[in-house]
């Protein structure tokens, strides 16, 4: 237990260690920690970035997606007023149509009556006189009598 | 052990000095001049294999997913990192590696002390035909105070670098009691004994802590020897005490370490 030469022997072999280690063993180390380090950091920087432009892409599309529902909201709501419009239309124009066919109709039928009765008329007049004609023949002299048979024709 | 020594009975007291004599090389003729070829040997051995762990994890090292190696390495590098930073203020592309080499190559040289005492002993005489051959290099006081005296005069160094001569000189004549001339001389006998004790302590308390754990071992070893229950409690108590002792490795290292980079901050810092 004695001191001797191991000391000296020790100390530069320890001083040699030392000198490996600081030289050779801790920069390339310490770099990559570090760079590490600053790996982490950024990566953790940029999930936060992204986090952020999460948050406002949400909003943005929210925005969007409302946008979008009041746009098809009054889409169909214009839609139905048209449709209702149109519906209304139809109905007046339908209304219209049946009313001016129906004129049309009275107007035939009118005309029908009157041409019948005028044909009536006629019939029952020359009927009327043929019957005259007939019962009066022998008695009526139609010179005579023609002033009478004329107003009777024109009653008619 | 004994059959070799044929004339030597094996006594508790000759197993013990037998495990705790080194092999030492005299190389002149003072006792000073000779080499603890075993602590020599078996701490560059261990420096060699921590420091070319570390060089190896370094130099394939990556910033992206590191892989195992770097992992544990990395490791190391920042818990040392963080310690450095929390004590000493300052540029530590220094004291960190410093640290860093410290407390591997302590921890290293401590583990050691995990490898059973006599069939290691065993080994080194059979396998590689060594007799006495220490395998903890940090119960060996040469290596303790090695470790300390370096730091102790990188700690010099940094003071003076960091104060300058005349910084330096004022300090240990002015403080800590004042600039006045008749404390002069107190100042600098606190300083001295600050000085001197600083190395004292921090080599002792890990060549105390290390021979000690080898020493509990041995008288473990020798009850085992004397029978059965011997070896039956022996074992179980060596057991423990192994279990006990990574502790003690692991923490011996780490004290050792922090009050490099403690000193070495002291260093740095003026009064």
């Amino acid at each position: 237990m004695n001191i001797n030469l191991t000391l000296i022997a020790q100390g530069v072999w320890f001083f040699a260690f030392v000198w490996f280690t600081s030289r050779f063993v801790w920069p390339p180390l310490m770099r990559a920690i570090e760079e590490r380090q600053k790996k982490i950091a950024d990566g953790l920087a940029a999930a936060e970035k992204g986090q952020l432009e999460l948050v406002s892409a949400k909003g943005r599309v929210d925005e969007l997606i409302d946008g979008a529902k009041r746009q098809s909201q009054d889409l169909v709501q214009s839609a139905q007023k048209r449709a209702d419009e149109m519906v209304e239309a139809a109905k007046v124009t339908a209304q219209a149509e049946g009313e001016r066919q129906l004129a049309a109709a009275r107007a035939g039928i009118e005309q029908e009556i009157r041409q019948a009765r005028e044909t009536l008329r006629e019939q029952v007049a020359e009927l009327a006189l043929a019957g005259a004609e007939q019962i009066l023949m022998r008695e009526i002299d139609a010179s005579k009598h023609q002033d009478v048979l004329d107003k009777l024709g024109a009653r008619l | 052990m004994a059959s070799e020594h044929a004339e030597h009975v094996l006594t508790p007291t000759s197993y013990i000095s037998h495990h705790l004599s080194f092999m030492a090389h005299p190389v002149g003729d003072t006792p000073f001049m000779s080499v603890n070829v075993d602590s020599v040997v078996m701490s560059v051995l261990l420096g060699i294999i921590g420091c070319g762990f570390m060089w190896l994890a370094g130099r394939g090292a990556t910033a992206s997913v590191p892989g195992k190696r770097q992992a544990l390495v990395e490791l190391a590098l920042e818990f040392v990192n963080d310690q450095v930073k929390s004590i000493f203020h300052g540029n530590i592309s220094f004291v960190a590696p410093l640290a860093l080499t410290v407390f591997v190559w302590v921890l290293l040289m401590n583990s050691m002390d995990f490898l059973p005492v006599d069939l290691s002993a065993w080994v080194y005489k059979n396998v590689f035909g060594l007799e006495n051959w220490r395998q903890v290099p940090t119960a060996d006081i040469n290596t303790t105070f090695a470790l300390s005296l370096s730091v102790w005069l990188l700690m010099i160094f940094y003071s003076v670098k960091a104060k300058g001569l005349g910084g330096w000189i004022h300090e240990l004549t002015c403080s800590p009691f004042g600039s006045n001339p008749v404390l002069w001389i107190p100042n600098f006998l606190f300083n001295l004994v600050e000085y001197i004790s600083k190395p004292l302590s921090h080599s002792l308390r890990l060549y105390g802590n290390m021979y000690a754990g080898e020493i509990i071992f041995l008288l473990l070893g020798l009850w085992a020897a004397t029978g059965p229950s011997g070896t039956f409690f022996g074992a179980i108590l060596s057991g423990g005490w192994a279990v006990f002792h990574i502790l003690i490795v692991a923490l011996q290292a780490y004290i050792f370490m922090m009050l490099t980079i403690v000193y070495m901050a002291m260093a740095h810092e003026s009064h």
